[in-house]
């Protein structure tokens, strides 16, 4: 709940102002059974017209007072609502943001997603309820067991017995219900994950015609959240007719009570029937209470997983206080590094030891999972080392700012992913402030000037995830995109794998110009071999390192890797 | 054009009713039951509280037998209540579920085209959020309306079998608070239709930002981010301020007009007690006040679901669009393709994405059965659309492509894809086991078949490192290396030996020496099956039957290596180009 309340804070006004008005505005209707009465025992008894006339004003007024009233607290409800679960959206979006990539890797985006949406419009709707309505129900209970106090303490006994009983009812409803909404919410998920999915790949769905079992699957997922929704309502709508039955028994009770007392002649027949109002108002209100406890339900478990995610510690900018570290005329230097991924067992890497001049080049080469994405990853931080160092100028990158580092290195990932947008506001991403030359340069050196003019200039359209491009376009502009950036690093991971063999070389060509630090992680000799220095990984060791020529003589795994592109040619 | 879209919509809502009318009969006769019940106990409590008349004048007898009337009114509304909105939650969520579960078909049937041109996450929205809001909105407030309509109907009846001229009062004012609510729901209209359009922007921002977030970390790009966001998000609060507060001073505004008609039945009331000298008693006095709340009640809760009622049509709306989006041309009267032989001819073939941007133009490739096509060219050429036409992701503008003599029109989709194999360069797993995964083109693969599989692609040795072996989950994110998920894509395509291959740089993430691991057990996958191969490694291209050679969205060569060598043209060059990289 801290989360809530404390977006909440910046509508506190609003958020005491809306109960209030709508409490101000039940008062109102608790003296409306008194007026009644008033005009039962007074009015009627004497015949006095006048009097009956001047208090059914009297309740007109009410009225115009109460809309009054009623229209302030709305406004100030939905004020509320809106505004706090507009602040909890970009809490939580901010929060997203600073996950580490392990904490990614752990929540996953799709659950990420359906706190960021669902969840957040139903903590808004339980906001924007409480506030109207929430509030307002225990209030008129209680007000009305106090209203009847002041007609009879006797027959107010009634009210007495009934309150608790009726409580325990709403609440163990309640109680009952919130697990299940809970379930509710994680099949949800499920449903939600078969859509996304579907979507997404659609083109292998359809080239192995699973259109069918995914459809059953859904149905299945489908299935299962219908039968939590129902057992849901089940226990739900118990909430009506448990109240409906204890508020009505109470009826009988106080109308033999109240037969009693009138007979005793300590009561009017009119002060009976402003008891009964009384317990009709607390019927009412306990109706709309039932219909809320739903959405309440709900809410609280919505607000509960957000505020899961929103305890979740993001990644810090530092890690670490390291200490500045000796100066090193190394750019970077991985000390005896080991890294294992969280919950993954085994080392990805293990003892990897080398360092690099400003301006080299450094190929990383090694078979599929040798962890080559992993090494490039330690760099910027993705992932800290678990043992050993890896310094920057001498530093320890744990001890530097993560905004600091990553802006000195500019990543091109494996998957080549644009935005939405057109390919300048993409190609922004690396530098906001970069001028139209600086992006024209960049998309050269990254040899997408064909692909720019072929889609009609740097303010052509790209489509979500970059669909209206082909693999290699996309890995161009992802390029040119860190290239903007003019890293002091640059790192590309296997990050040409769709560009042919000529395009291949020329972008490396253009690469040695650009002055920067290059890490290209790739399976392709060719693409590295004229690297100052080649780092060769096998499962997460290092298997040597060393020029083309120096690792051919020595290194066993580079050799046989060479072999393979240029000797076992047969495909 | 509004009027019958809003018709349409209803139509809609009718047809997925259908199937539950037992469902919806037995709600309706709950509802009878429970309003006259409901209805009958201020009545009965008026007759008890007239024999309480004052002081040693109280019938006790007659007050015992209204206590049992009024328990067992009580116990019988209970119980058809719980059973009225037991009926209710089946009829809503089995809707529900139908509505999803037609438009998760539809995905499954709507043309590459829209959906290629259509953000994901928009669409998930539709199928997830917006089919929620449309039943929930929708039919539970539909049974709110009907119960409503009863209790009206109901209680005007009683009332005027009372005291009509009480009633006639009660008859007049009351409607004003429906004018006053669907004057308001009419304005609120487009102020949710405005939410409902600004949240559908921010969640497909979501969507692409939480999706992609590595990238965005690793351009630092948060800031820039959080700053769009809360844009839209700003935009957001201000249009959901306006629409659900606008919408929520109906419920005041009804209320106000319940009290005014409170007030008027108490003064008249009290005023015909005075004058009939007692034949309109109190009690009878008390059991209308508490009729006329329970007559402008339901007005209330109609003119809240009216309002709920607008937001669920604007969803309603955009989910039978969905729904209603025109199928890919159906398969209806094509014939079945047996096992292919593999002749594949693509005759003057005329495609474009955009009818503005020319792309392939008069086509022609002729591929004999179990030749191998390498289709090579620069980045960007259009190789990846030859495999949408090969596939019929989309279909060609003009001309034809054939398998085995057949347009491929003229075959069902679902025969013409099984007897394709497909690796792509963009591996897509389902989060699923690697089991599950594997055997997506087999299923009933047994698990000798799978293993065997797997060790041909050499993905055997990784899985049995995962933490639950075959067993374990894997998804389109997560710990594989985009290496790994290739291999788990081509032991896909080993387990289930299709006629054709079409494979798109399927081995692009996978180091060369496993590759070459691979690459035995490829080629016997290869031989005599036609296989479409998008390629850069030399050896592949050089194996190759016939190379066609693309630059911008056309064939430019065709041929052999060799043929293409002493040519001189393109291939050459890009095959020179190659070596000086060597």
């Amino acid at each position: 709940m801290k989360h809530l309340m404390s977006c909440l804070k910046g509508y506190r006004k609003e958020a005491v102002l809306a109960p209030l008005f709508k409490l101000l505005e039940a008062s109102l209707e608790l003296i409306v059974p008194l007026v009644v009465a008033a005009i039962v025992d007074t009015g009627i008894a004497a015949g006095d017209k006048s009097y009956i006339i001047k208090m059914c004003l009297v309740l007109v007024g009410f009225g115009l007072v109460g809309l009054a009233f009623s229209l302030t607290a709305q406004y100030f409800a939905a004020r509320a609502a809106v505004g706090a679960s507009s602040a909890l959206r970009e809490r939580l979006f901010c929060k997203l943001q600073s996950f580490s990539f392990a904490q990614i890797d752990e929540m996953g985006t799709s659950t990420m997603i359906t706190r960021m949406t669902s969840d957040v419009n139903q903590v808004q709707t339980g906001v924007n309820m409480t506030l109207r309505l929430f509030l307002r129900s225990p209030f008129i209970v209680f007000g009305a067991m106090i209203m009847a106090f002041v007609v009879d303490v006797k027959a107010a006994l009634v009210f007495v017995a009934i309150i608790p009983l009726l409580s325990v009812a709403v609440f163990a409803v309640m109680a009952a219900c919130i697990p299940l909404f809970r379930k509710v919410q994680e099949r949800l998920d499920k449903v939600f994950l078969s859509t996304r999915e579907n979507l997404a790949g659609v083109r292998v769905v359809r080239a192995f015609c699973k259109e069918k079992s995914e459809t059953a699957e859904f149905d299945v997922r489908n299935g299962n959240l219908r039968g939590a929704q129902k057992k849901a309502g089940l226990i739900a709508a118990l909430t009506n007719p448990l109240t409906y039955v204890l508020v009505n028994l109470a009826v009988i009770a106080l109308v033999y009570v109240g037969a009693l007392r009138v007979d005793g002649g300590a009561l009017g027949q009119g002060d009976v029937i402003a008891l009964y109002g009384y317990l009709s108002q607390i019927l009412v209100e306990l109706i709309k209470l039932a219909n809320l406890i739903v959405t309440i339900t709900k809410a609280v478990s919505c607000q509960k997983r957000i505020g899961k995610v929103l305890e979740e510690a993001g990644e810090p900018s530092v890690l670490c206080a390291c200490a500045n570290g000796e100066q090193s005329e190394d750019l970077i230097r991985f000390r005896n590094v080991s890294f294992a991924y969280a919950g993954g067992g085994e080392n990805a890497l293990t003892g990897i030891d080398f360092s690099v001049k400003r301006g080299e080049t450094v190929g990383i080469i090694g078979g599929t999972g040798s962890g080559k994405s992993t090494l490039v990853h330690l760099i910027p931080r993705f992932y800290a080392a678990t043992e050993g160092e890896v310094l920057l100028e001498g530093k320890d990158v744990k001890g530097i700012p993560a905004t600091e580092l990553r802006e000195r290195v500019g990543i091109v990932l494996q998957k080549a992913v644009l935005f939405k947008g057109t390919i300048r506001s993409n190609l922004l991403w690396g530098n906001g402030n970069a001028t139209e030359e600086e992006l024209l340069s960049a998309v050269k050196k990254a040899q997408a000037l064909d692909v720019v003019e072929a889609k009609g200039g740097l303010d052509a359209e790209i489509a979500q995830d970059g669909k209206n491009l082909s693999g290699g376009q996309r890995q161009r502009l992802t390029i040119a995109r860190a290239l903007v950036r003019k890293p002091d690093i640059l790192i590309l991971d296997d990050s040409s794998s769709a560009l042919d063999y000529a395009t291949d070389a020329k972008l490396r060509a253009s690469l040695r110009e650009t002055g920067s630090t290059v890490f290209l992680v790739s399976q392709r000799t060719a693409s590295i071999c004229h690297a100052d220095k080649i780092i060769v990984l096998d499962d997460g060791k290092p298997a040597g390192t060393g020029t083309h020529e120096q690792l051919l003589a020595t290194c066993g795994v580079y050799r046989e890797i060479y072999q393979s592109q240029f000797k076992g040619e047969e495909a | 054009m509004k009027r019958a879209k809003n018709k349409g919509t209803f139509l809609g809502v009718l047809h997925y009713l259908k199937p539950y009318w037992l469902y919806l009969t037995v709600t309706v006769l709950l509802a009878l039951v429970t309003v006259a019940m409901t209805l009958a106990v201020p009545y009965l409590v008026g007759l008890a509280i007239d024999c309480i008349v004052g002081a040693g004048n109280v019938d006790y007898a007659r007050l015992g037998d209204l206590f049992l009337a009024i328990g067992a009114c009580v116990g019988i509304t209970a119980l058809s209540q719980w059973l009225m909105s037991l009926s209710n939650n089946k009829i809503a969520y089995h809707v529900l579920a139908d509505v999803r579960k037609d438009a998760f078909r539809k995905i499954q049937t709507l043309p590459l085209r829209y959906l290629d041109s259509h953000a994901y996450g928009e669409l998930a929205s539709v199928i997830v959020s917006d089919t929620e809001q449309f039943a929930e909105g929708l039919l539970l407030g539909f049974t709110q309306l009907f119960t409503g309509i009863i209790t009206i109907a109901g209680t005007l009846g009683i009332m005027l079998a009372m005291r009509w001229q009480i009633a006639l009062i009660v008859f007049c004012i009351t409607p004003l608070s429906l004018f006053a609510a669907k004057f308001i729901a009419s304005r609120t209209y487009s102020m949710f239709k405005k939410q409902s359009e600004t949240r559908a922007e921010q969640t497909a921002f979501i969507d692409e930002m939480i999706g992609n977030l590595k990238v965005v970390k690793a351009y630092t790009h948060e800031d820039e981010n959080q700053e769009a966001f809360q844009e839209v998000n700003e935009r957001l609060r201000k249009c959901s301020l306006r629409a659900i507060f606008f919408s929520s001073t109906t419920n005041p505004t009804t209320r106000f007009i319940n009290s005014v008609v409170y007030a008027a039945v108490a003064l008249v009331g009290a005023f015909t007690v005075i004058s009939t000298g007692g034949l309109f008693t109190v009690g009878n006095l008390s059991t209308f006040l508490s009729y006329s709340n329970q007559y402008t009640k339901p007005f209330n809760e109609i003119t809240e679901v009216i309002t709920e009622f607008q937001n669920a049509l604007a969803c309603a709306a955009r989910v039978f669009a969905l729904i209603g989006q025109e199928d890919q041309i159906s398969d209806e009267g094509a014939k079945e393709l047996e096992s292919a032989q593999g002749n594949v001819a693509l005759t003057n073939v005329r495609f474009s994405y955009d009818p503005a941007r020319k792309l392939i133009e008069g086509l022609n490739v002729n591929v004999p059965a179990g030749k191998r096509v390498a289709i090579v060219g620069p980045t960007g050429c259009g190789k990846t659309t030859i495999i949408n036409l090969l596939m019929r992701f989309y279909d060609v503008n003009g001309g034809s492509i054939s398998v085995d003599g057949e347009d491929i029109r003229a075959i069902t989709r679902r025969s013409l894809r099984k007897n394709y194999g497909m690796v792509l360069q963009e591996t897509w797993l389902k989060k699923a086991t690697v089991r599950e995964n594997l055997c997506m083109g087999k299923p009933n693969a047994t698990e000798e078949e799978m293993i065997a599989a797997a060790k041909a692609a050499h993905a055997h040795s990784f899985i049995k490192r995962l933490p639950h072996g075959y067993d374990t989950v894997i998804g389109d994110e997560g710990a594989l290396s985009q290496g790994q998920k290739q291999l788990l894509c081509i032991a896909r395509i080993m387990l289930c030996l299709p006629p054709m291959l079409i494979l798109d740089e399927a081995t692009s993430s996978i180091d060369t020496r496993t590759e070459l691991k691979v690459q035995d057990a490829f080629a016997k996958l290869m031989q005599g099956r036609t296989c479409f191969i998008v390629a850069h490694r030399l050896s592949t291209i050089q194996s190759a039957d016939l190379i066609l050679v693309m630059n911008a969205g056309n064939i430019v060569e065709q041929g052999t290596h060799e043929q293409l060598l002493a040519k001189g043209g393109f291939y050459a060059e890009l095959y020179r180009a190659q070596f000086a990289a060597v």
